[in-house]
């Protein structure tokens, strides 16, 4: 037993050092670059509003005030600093509901990936660990889950099951997991030729714990940059969701209704679908320049 | 060659059976399809919709029977329009096809020269000035995008009509949204698998021999480069239809995207099964098509 789990134990320690080490320098190399640091800092802001959003926001999202109806923003001709982005078709602040709106699309962005990731790492394992007939099986699920655009498909299945904060996150986790499955069984693949498994399988060690012990982390880079790239999608799915009405229902704010609700009133005040819109550009591109970032530091070739 | 043919045609017809089960469970994933269908009637009511449309009947029964009509182009009438739902479909396919083609054609005609650029020329400013635009492009919600040409062009300054699809000038607006959303992707992949070929070689070896800077480039790099790009291309068609959808809604397209959104608002799920099937078999066609392509392209599989 102490035989058994000496070396394997060693060349994991070892492994983690690599990795370690990897990611330090990663982390300065991510530092170093003013494109991904531009990135994170708008990330952060936004992610401040998401959680502060009672706190930070100047007015109550849901107030309306038929006097103050289509206030143009402050530097505007009409406009007053009290409402610094106007106000909408019933008077809401539109400031106030951009920064609650953060919080449904980081929560539906982040969550519907996190269902992804477990459906589709767990498969891809599986698929390139176990190979044969369940392989078989797994990578025909993808092949028929790569046939629908992701949007139809959920754009279908939320009018089907009732628009609800649950339904968006569970039915773009489970249109979007596939490309995980791909990555993780192609990472799996090559892995599995490598001496270190070998080893382990020599050592008569369970095949779920090779998979998990020592397959896995090998494949955690790339888990990691598919990810933010990942989120970025969803957030624009949850906002397209939104916009064509089938999105987290109820009345609290999203930035996809409001555009979709702004869209109607684009001829008398511009504003309307024009911010929540800047802040779904900026969100995404942040994450994607952090993402696109990560990917070059996590690079082995180039660390 | 036949071996390999034979088995990507069993594995196209699997697809299709899985994306006809698909398109079933689009109206089974509630548990109850009656009240989906009827949201507001008397239970009394459901029960005979049950009956007539054999919803009482074991899942697997109602699902083969699914697949049969399906292969026979029955989708069921639409409630609606009381019309058979794929007629529906086909009448609105050649507007939606005609979108995403002219989106495609001027996302191309933008990504190949400014990729192709991009990668002979590296880091120069006109590489520098296409990255940050594929960032942008890559970041923005095509409906936004819609919107905010529509604000800029048919509000603001009234050169284009706001929507519709009647005359060649509606055309514009959707074509560039589509074409906005596609070619940031296309650009991505042309940058990047000419840079791969650029440098190996074959290349150096024909550059070399004498052979002009632009030849090389475009007869010798990017015919090596236009597989992956190709391939790419077809995976993202998927991704294109789905834009189409919104690209139609924003602009009141009269495509097979708003038929699905408007079935959808109009609970009238025969229409939206056949426009989710007939637009998933065009992804699922067009794949095949670019995977034939590839082995012919591919003299490496071609001979084996």
């Amino acid at each position: 037993m102490a035989i058994a789990t000496l070396p394997s134990g060693t060349a994991v320690e070892a492994a983690d050092a690599r990795l370690a080490r990897a990611g330090s320098r990663s982390w300065r190399k991510l530092a170093r670059n003013p494109a991904a640091l531009a990135g994170a800092l708008i990330l952060l802001v936004v992610v401040g509003a998401a959680i502060g959003a009672d706190w930070i926001a100047p007015h109550d999202p849901a107030k309306q005030s038929l006097v103050r109806r289509f206030m143009p923003p402050a530097w505007s001709a009409g406009g007053s600093l009290t409402y610094l982005l106007g106000t909408d078709q019933v008077g809401r602040d539109i400031l106030s509901r951009m920064i609650h709106g953060a919080r449904i699309s980081l929560t539906v962005g982040v969550a519907a990936v996190v269902v992804s990731l477990l459906v589709g790492v767990g498969l891809g394992l599986i698929s390139g660990f176990v190979g044969g007939r369940i392989d078989m099986v797994i990578m025909t699920v993808v092949d028929v889950t790569l046939s629908f655009p992701q949007l139809l498909l959920a754009l279908a299945f939320v009018a089907a099951l009732g628009p609800s904060l649950t339904t968006v996150i569970v039915v773009l986790g489970l249109t979007g997991w596939e490309r995980y499955t791909r990555v993780v069984r192609a990472e799996v693949l090559a892995l599995r030729e490598k001496d270190f498994i070998e080893a382990a399988r020599a050592m008569g060690i369970g095949w779920a714990r090779t998979l998990l012990r020592h397959v896995l982390p090998n494949t955690f880079s790339s888990i990691i940059v598919l990810s933010t790239l990942q989120v970025a999608q969803a957030i624009l799915a949850e906002a397209a969701l939104s916009f064509l009405g089938v999105g987290t229902g109820g009345t609290y704010p999203t930035w996809g209704q409001m555009i979709s609700l702004g869209r109607n009133f684009v001829t008398v005040a511009w504003w309307l679908p024009t911010f929540p819109g800047l802040a779904i550009l900026m969100t995404v591109l942040a994450i994607n320049l952090v993402g696109d970032r990560l990917r070059d530091a996590l690079d082995p070739r180039t660390v | 060659m036949t071996a390999l043919l034979v088995r990507r045609v069993l594995r196209l017809l699997v697809v299709c059976a899985g994306v006809s089960l698909v398109t079933f469970s689009i109206l089974h994933v509630s548990g109850d399809p009656a009240s989906l269908m009827l949201p507001e009637a008397t239970e009394a009511d459901r029960i005979a919709l049950r009956a007539s449309l054999g919803f009482d009947q074991p899942l697997a029964s109602q699902f083969m029977r699914f697949l049969g009509n399906t292969v026979s182009g029955n989708f069921g009438n639409s409630f609606y329009h009381r019309k058979p739902a794929l007629a529906l479909v086909m009448e609105r396919m050649p507007t939606t096809l005609l979108l995403t083609i002219l989106a495609l054609a001027l996302a191309t005609l933008i990504a190949v020269p400014v990729g192709i650029y991009g990668a002979v020329r590296r880091n120069s400013l006109v590489d520098h000035i296409s990255t940050v635009v594929v960032f942008l492009g890559q970041s923005m919600p095509t409906f936004w995008t819609g919107i905010m040409l529509m604000l800029l062009f048919a509000v603001e300054w009234r050169l284009l009509p706001v929507s519709g699809w009647a005359t060649w000038s509606a055309l514009i607006l959707p074509t560039i949204t589509l074409g906005t959303f596609t070619a940031p992707l296309l650009l991505r992949i042309v940058r990047s698998s000419m840079l791969e070929v650029i440098n190996l070689d074959y290349v150096r070896t024909a550059r070399a021999k004498g052979v002009s800077e632009w030849r090389v480039i475009l007869s010798h790099a990017l015919k090596n480069a236009a597989l992956p790009l190709v391939t790419v291309t077809g995976l993202q068609f998927g991704l294109l239809l789905g834009g189409a959808v919104i690209t139609e809604s924003v602009f009141a397209v009269p495509g097979v995207g708003r038929l699905i959104v408007d079935g959808i608002r109009q609970l009238d799920f025969p229409v939206v099964q056949a426009a989710v099937f007939m637009l998933a078999m065009i992804v699922v066609l067009v794949n095949f098509a670019v995977d034939m392509l590839y082995v012919y392209l591919n003299p490496q599989i071609r001979i084996r």
